[in-house]
């Protein structure tokens, strides 16, 4: 192995300062009958080369050779080469968490960064250093609602939020007692009325999205004010490149808004490692799971960036942590970092406008084909349900073999998303895909609706 | 050579009117006759995100890597964190296009290949722990904790059985009284022997039939295998709990011994200590988790399953499966580095990996001795825990004042006062990566900070960029965002 280089004399030499006689020895630690005694049964050492080889046989071709207008949480929107460029540098690149501030500087003001640029992205007044994803934040958000409002008994849930989010809170909170009702969506949103019916005084949270699942805009002004009538808070899961048209959570006055972050220059790599974006109220900072990054002055009184308020955290805390996260999303969280300061507002807002443009486009050309109809008569930003005489899985089956992947069927997630979308699909849209491309996809489903 | 211009807050360099990232004119027309957007949902300005150039940007991000030490730099002998040097090979394979533009919702029929590789995986980590069940699905260890006891939750469920609690030792990491909190239980810890090995005679006086799961490191955060390991979980077993095996020490052990062979039900890996992964400044990690053949149908969903009459692949969701615990499959990107890291070792580089790691661990620890107590024995697993306790109360030298020293002399510091059952704990773990040549730098720069005058200890360090943050105002007041007002 290149990387362990140590010679047979220099490791006589170790052993002997040791004072032990071979590396076994060294493992008599182990009692006998637990040792293993056998090689362990996996496929021979290959070379770097042959590895790749067998790789690049095994994977096939980019994309399953189809071009990508698939959505639900993750999208394939535009990474600037100089995202790649800069966060590979091995000095933030090999980097781990950054417990000794002197040696981690521009770990600790990449991330304070970071925290300001989703701040001022979101309107929120504080972010974390990243939390694992967007399900996740979910959860985590909804556990400290209950820590800032004290209410454990019941949280109300969009039937709109991404089914996999709701997923995972009913797994977070299995054993913790807490009710957690779901409000239906009716016409690809959720009805303000049936989410204040919900609440009740023992309600902690409000949990939403924007766009939600479907595309469709829902009423988070109307929301925010139904979860404050009822003193819960309004915990709002967001897309981070829709600021770039659309208000901002911090603008509608929410409690805790969350987000996925990988649009903002974390590449789609089969759903993950992704980028947990996590936002609050300034008030409730104490309360917050997560890394935070704080300025303040060295003993020379020169500028400087800490791990700040680390005794909410686990390696402190320990069972009273606000959370058990340790490792984050540290690489993520300075690749948005440097995709935010390349893109900044007018490329954040080109972004959002093209990609809800080319959707318009989309839904236009796609409706225009017999049977094809929008699903919800909503207003959308970059993705939408479209609906057609042919079960989903079969035609997005069909779809793929001709280069061009949409989706995911509704029917994948189950009744979770309501009755009666055996015939329904989303379709996203970004700024990367062409005329040419978006009139081939309308062409292909035109084809396989014909038979 | 730092540029300091460059080093400026982001903000402070911005200037209205720029724009670098130029996207192309819309190709497409204006639609009308579909729901419009209305002016209530749109923003009124433009983002306050800071305008920059490229070549600002640029310069900006390369400046502050230089105030970082990183494995790729410097050695990082940070305890419990396995910071070993991780090959460039496994990177190149990981960013494979076809990996890397994967989206989690494309076909079946596409991803047959990655599916096939990551099945292998799942293989090959039941091989390595000696577990059967495995799941790729947790984000970080732990994730993988949390995960591991909602699922032994789950099956104890099943039996009709109601245990709430979870006993760990006073040497365990922070992140298992977190999960086993989050998840619900009450947490029970036990203060472990002078020894620092587990107290059977504690254990034992805690296990009844409210005990659900005993979660214990192995090797331990002290560096030490638990010598009775199997007798515990006999005890464990007995009476009717099971045993979590904390996975953060496995470079220690790989192809040595087995936790399913000495006794462990469940186990977490993080896939960036034992096998290789960008640290990343704090992360993505990966948390797979291994458990026995009985807990197997609990684990969580997916898994990939494979259907040899039909050569497919296929993702499933076990029988009993307590559901997500995230989005998505997993952390692919950096279960395929594991994967590949596994591939190009085999199970005997698996093994010659730990042999390094003890190997290079104890040798320090032959070094570190004669000037440094080491309270816990005069052999070590992949690390050891020194402590300062007798230079503080000599000199009033602390662990802290070591550490910060050690980045005068160009190396990252130990992992300091944890575990938290030893006073002024200095936690070094070399890895295998690491040459006799460094190793002998290291520990003579170790004993000449020993024999330092204190006040020069204090001050440091003197050669970075900045020295001792103030930490305490910090989080009296925290300024957690740049504003334009501050």
């Amino acid at each position: 192995m290149a990387y362990l280089f140590d010679t047979p004399e220099q490791r006589q030499h170790m052993l002997s300062a040791i004072g032990a006689g071979s590396v076994d020895e060294l493992f008599q630690q182990i009692p006998q009958q637990l040792q293993l005694g056998r090689e362990l049964a996996l496929p021979d050492a290959v070379s770097e080369l042959q590895l790749e080889q067998d790789l690049q046989r095994r994977l096939g071709v980019v994309g399953g050779g189809g071009l990508c207008f698939l959505g639900g949480g993750v999208y394939d929107h535009f990474i600037p080469a100089v995202v790649d460029e800069l966060t590979s540098r091995g000095e933030f690149y090999t980097a781990y968490t950054p417990y000794q501030a002197e040696a981690s500087q521009g770990t600790l003001q990449a991330f304070y960064e970071y925290q300001t640029l989703i701040s001022q992205l979101s309107g929120m007044e504080v972010s974390n250093a990243s939390l694992y994803e967007g399900g996740t934040a979910v959860s985590e958000a909804v556990f400290m609602a209950m820590r800032v409002n004290g209410r454990h008994g019941r949280v109300v849930v969009a039937g709109s939020l991404h089914p996999e989010y709701r997923q995972v809170l009913r797994t977070y909170f299995s054993r913790l007692g807490t009710e957690i009702v779901e409000v239906p969506a009716t016409d690809g949103v959720v009805s303000v009325a049936a989410c204040r019916a919900a609440l009740t005084a023992e309600t902690t949270a409000l949990v939403f999205q924007q766009p939600n699942f479907f595309g469709c805009l829902e009423d988070v002004g109307g929301l925010t004010a139904a979860a404050h009538a009822a003193g819960a808070l309004a915990i709002l899961a967001f897309d981070p490149i829709s600021p770039g048209l659309l208000k901002r959570p911090g603008d509608y006055g929410v409690d805790i808004a969350v987000a996925e972050g990988q649009p903002l220059g974390t590449p789609l790599q089969y759903g993950g490692p992704l980028l947990g974006i996590f936002t609050c109220r300034g008030e409730y900072v104490r309360k917050m799971p997560g890394r935070l990054i704080g300025r303040t002055v060295d003993r020379n009184g020169r500028e400087c960036f800490v791990l700040n308020l680390q005794a909410r955290e686990q390696h402190i805390r320990r069972d009273k942590a606000t959370s058990n996260i340790c490792t984050n999303q540290g690489l993520l969280a300075l690749r948005a970092t440097v995709f935010l300061s390349v893109t900044g507002p007018r490329g954040l807002r080109q972004m959002a406008e093209l990609s809800h443009r080319k959707a318009r486009y989309a839904v236009e050309r796609l409706t225009s084909l017999p049977g094809v109809s929008l699903k919800f008569g909503q207003p959308f930003f970059r993705e939408f349900v479209l609906e057609t005489p042919l079960r989903a899985t079969e035609l997005l089956e069909a779809l793929a073999a001709r280069g061009f992947n949409a989706g995911p069927a509704l029917s994948r997630f189950g009744g979770s998303l309501g009755a009666d979308l055996e015939r329904c699909f989303l379709v996203a849209l970004t700024e990367k895909r062409t005329r040419a491309e978006i009139d081939g996809l309308v062409q292909a489903v035109a084809e396989v609706l014909a038979g | 050579m730092r540029n300091p211009t460059a080093t400026r807050l982001l903000f402070e360099m911005s200037e209205a009117g720029r724009g670098t990232v130029v996207f192309p004119e819309a190709d497409v027309p204006e639609v009308s006759g579909l729901p419009e957007i209305g002016a209530e949902y749109r923003a009124e300005s433009l983002l306050p995100l800071p305008e920059l150039a490229e070549p600002d940007v640029v310069r900006h991000f390369v400046n502050l890597s230089t105030l970082n030490m990183s494995v790729d730099s410097h050695f990082y002998p940070l305890g419990s964190c396995t910071m070993k040097y991780n090959p460039k090979r496994h990177e190149r394979l990981a960013r494979l296009p076809q990996a890397v533009a994967s989206h989690p919702y494309q076909h079946e029929s596409q991803i047959q290949g990655l599916l096939s590789v990551l099945y292998e995986l799942q293989g090959m980590l039941a091989e390595i722990s000696g577990l059967p069940g495995v799941s790729l699905h947790p984000a970080a260890g732990a994730q993988g904790e949390l995960t591991a006891l909602l699922t032994a939750a789950a099956w104890f469920r099943h039996r009709g059985e109601q245990r709430t609690r979870v006993l760990f030792p006073a040497s365990a990491h922070g992140t298992n009284p977190a999960s086993a909190a989050l998840a619900g239980f009450e947490c029970v810890q036990l203060a472990g022997g002078s020894n620092g090995f587990v107290d059977l005679a504690e254990l034992r006086a805690q296990l009844d039939e409210r005990t659900a799961v005993f979660m214990v490191t192995n090797p331990n955060t002290l560096g030490l295998f638990e010598k009775d390991i199997a007798t515990i979980a006999g005890m464990l077993h007995d009476a009717g709990g099971l045993v979590y095996i904390d996975g953060a020490n496995m470079n220690a052990i790989l192809g040595r011994t087995r936790p399913g062979d000495f006794g462990g039900d469940m186990m977490h890996y993080n896939v960036h200590k034992t096998f290789t992964g960008p640290h990343g400044a704090g992360g993505p990690g990966a948390g797979p988790i291994a458990v026995r053949d009985f807990l197997a149908p609990f684990l969580p969903s997916p898994v990939v399953a494979f259907d040899p009459q039909k050569n497919w692949y296929s993702l499933q969701e076990p029988q009993h499966s307590i559901g997500r615990m995230r989005s998505f499959f997993g952390n692919v990107g950096i279960l395929l580095r594991g994967y590949c890291y596994i591939r190009t070792l085999g199970g005997r580089g698996l093994r010659e990996a730990s042999d390094c790691a003890v190997l290079n661990a104890n040798y320090l620890l032959s070094q570190v001795r004669d000037f440094l107590d080491v309270p816990h024995g005069q052999r070590c697993m992949h690390e050891f825990v020194a402590s300062a306790k007798r230079l503080k109360e000599q000199s009033g030298v602390t662990a802290m004042d070591i550490a910060k020293r050690l980045l005068d002399y160009g190396f990252h510091a130990p992992t300091v006062y944890f575990p938290l059952v030893v006073d002024e704990a200095l936690m070094m773990e070399p890895t295998e990566t690491e040459s006799l040549a460094t190793l002998d730098a290291f520990a003579a720069a170790l004993r000449q900070i020993c024999q330092e005058p204190a006040e020069l200890l204090k001050g440091a360090p003197h050669s970075t960029a900045v020295c001792r943050p103030d930490e305490v105002n910090a989080a009296r007041k925290p300024v957690l965002c740049w504003s334009a007002q501050c």
